[in-house]
């Protein structure tokens, strides 16, 4: 088993980044093309125009099961690849449990993680470190975890970051001014940094919102939206993207498959039905 | 006298998407000509990877045929949608994905997907059997949906697409929906084998 950190890596070294081109205009884009982070799943790249625009911070919304971190960590895992150091910050599960359940997808590259492209940190450790045992965060410890996220990201030269789960971070941010503010920071400061990031949302099956408060999509630069679907018994994975700044998005339903060598997605059959069957 | 089936579909383009269609009065010697002309004469062709949807009947099956015909396993993968709706999870083959019911169209579109990318080869048979198996678990509006874009996807790239039809007493739509989306219809009746 690889070491997995659980602590902020002080390596102050970051890699170097590969140029990407700008995606091609089309006839929708805006004047000026936004440049991408290409997610390496191929499908959502093409529904995206070529991927996330850099610097968005994105809600990857869904009721459990539906494939929201497989789908994160294969972002990270593609990125990594191409030069460009990506973490993950976990908050519910083990950073060890995730790698071992990662090692069974063909995309994961174990060497990735022990050169350091590919970062794991445990955010219960990082609590601990700074103090922040306390159920519900105060404005200023608040800030303490911006920061030291900051700090992280741009020591190591971040570039690619995922927050699993947001929702487990809101839980001890309880006024909505408090998580509008942390959201808003949060997205600037990663923003500043260049890095793309996506936040975790545990949402239930039949949600009214993409998240815990309803203020995170707001603030958000884009919503990935997953979720179960049944068609005569059986279950469905679908994926639409709800929200997307910077890009003419599509907004169709696509079926998601995870398979051994990755996230595969298909259009959402409907049959002539509304809303899909 | 006319070409036999193996000839006809080695002369086709790549790209094609071709109804094979069964006499069901005959049904056993036509699926075993056409099992001989894909799997043991096209299929046994020189970097050509035949991917076989199994909707008729369970994926071991037809691999127990397909081992009658001599095909190497290396040469053949299947995407099971039956075995599971059937309960039969005994005879799990290696070379086989299995899709919890013919009614989940999209994933075995990507299950297609998923094994056409796991095995890269110069040219690839995708044999679906069958359209009328899949027309008793679905609804034709998403049938059709199905096809009309499974095949449009599989057209585009070095992919032979075959798909089998027994032909009806009755018109049930099935037929006509075929024929919108394939570039050809062998009859294996009056096909020479």
């Amino acid at each position: 088993m690889a070491s997995t950190v659980e602590s902020p890596p002080t390596d102050s070294s970051p890699p170097p980044v590969p140029t990407e081109p700008n995606p091609p205009a089309t006839l929708m884009s805006a004047a000026n093309v936004l440049a991408r982070c290409a997610t390496g799943i191929e499908g959502l790249d093409n529904v995206l125009e070529g991927g996330i625009p850099r610097g968005n911070m994105v809600l990857v919304a869904g009721s459990v099961g539906t494939g929201k971190t497989t789908l994160c960590l294969e972002f990270l895992v593609h990125g990594a690849e191409r030069g460009e150091r990506s973490l993950f910050i976990s908050v519910t599960e083990s950073s060890s449990k995730l790698i071992q359940n990662l090692s069974t997808f063909e995309f994961f590259r174990r060497d990735l993680i022990e050169q350091g492209s590919l970062v794991f940190v445990d955010l219960p450790a990082i609590y601990d470190r700074l103090g922040l045992g306390r159920e519900e965060m105060t404005s200023e410890e608040i800030d303490i975890l911006i920061r030291t996220i900051r700090d992280m990201v741009k020591s190591l030269g971040v570039r690619r970051l995922v927050l699993d789960s947001l929702t487990s971070v809101c839980y001890r941010i309880r006024r909505d001014e408090q998580i509008r503010d942390f959201m808003l920071r949060l997205g600037q400061e990663l923003n500043e940094l260049g890095c793309t990031s996506l936040l975790v949302s545990e949402i239930g099956p039949n949600p009214a919102r993409y998240s815990l408060h309803g203020v995170e999509e707001a603030i958000v630069d884009g919503v990935i939206l997953l979720w179960n679907t049944r068609r005569m018994g059986d279950i469905l994975r679908v994926v639409q993207i709800v929200k997307m700044r910077g890009t003419a998005h599509s907004r169709a339903q696509y079926v998601l498959e995870l398979t051994p060598i990755g996230i595969l997605m298909a259009p959402h059959l409907k049959g002539g039905r509304e809303g899909g069957t | 006298m006319p070409l036999d089936i193996g000839e006809r579909l080695r002369s086709l383009p790549s790209g094609s998407a071709v109804a094979l269609k069964l006499d069901p009065r005959e049904y056993a010697d036509h699926y075993f000509a056409v099992l001989n002309a894909t799997l043991r004469d096209v299929g046994s062709e020189t970097n050509v990877h035949t991917i076989y949807v199994a909707v008729t009947n369970p994926a071991a099956f037809v691999w127990s045929l397909a081992q009658a015909l001599d095909v190497p396993i290396d040469r053949i993968s299947f995407v099971d949608a039956i075995s599971h709706i059937m309960m039969n999870y005994a005879n799990s083959l290696p070379n086989a994905t299995y899709v919890d019911s013919p009614r989940a169209l999209e994933e075995i579109m990507l299950r297609v997907e998923y094994l056409l990318r796991k095995f890269p080869h110069p040219r690839s048979i995708v044999v679906i059997d069958s359209v009328n198996s899949l027309a008793i678990h679905n609804p034709p509006e998403l049938l059709s949906e199905f096809f009309h874009i499974l095949l449009n996807n599989l057209k585009s790239r070095p992919v032979l697409t075959l798909v089998l039809e027994t032909s009806e007493e009755e018109a049930t739509g099935v037929e006509q929906m075929l024929n919108l989306v394939v570039d050809e219809t062998i009859d294996v009746a009056r096909a020479g084998r």
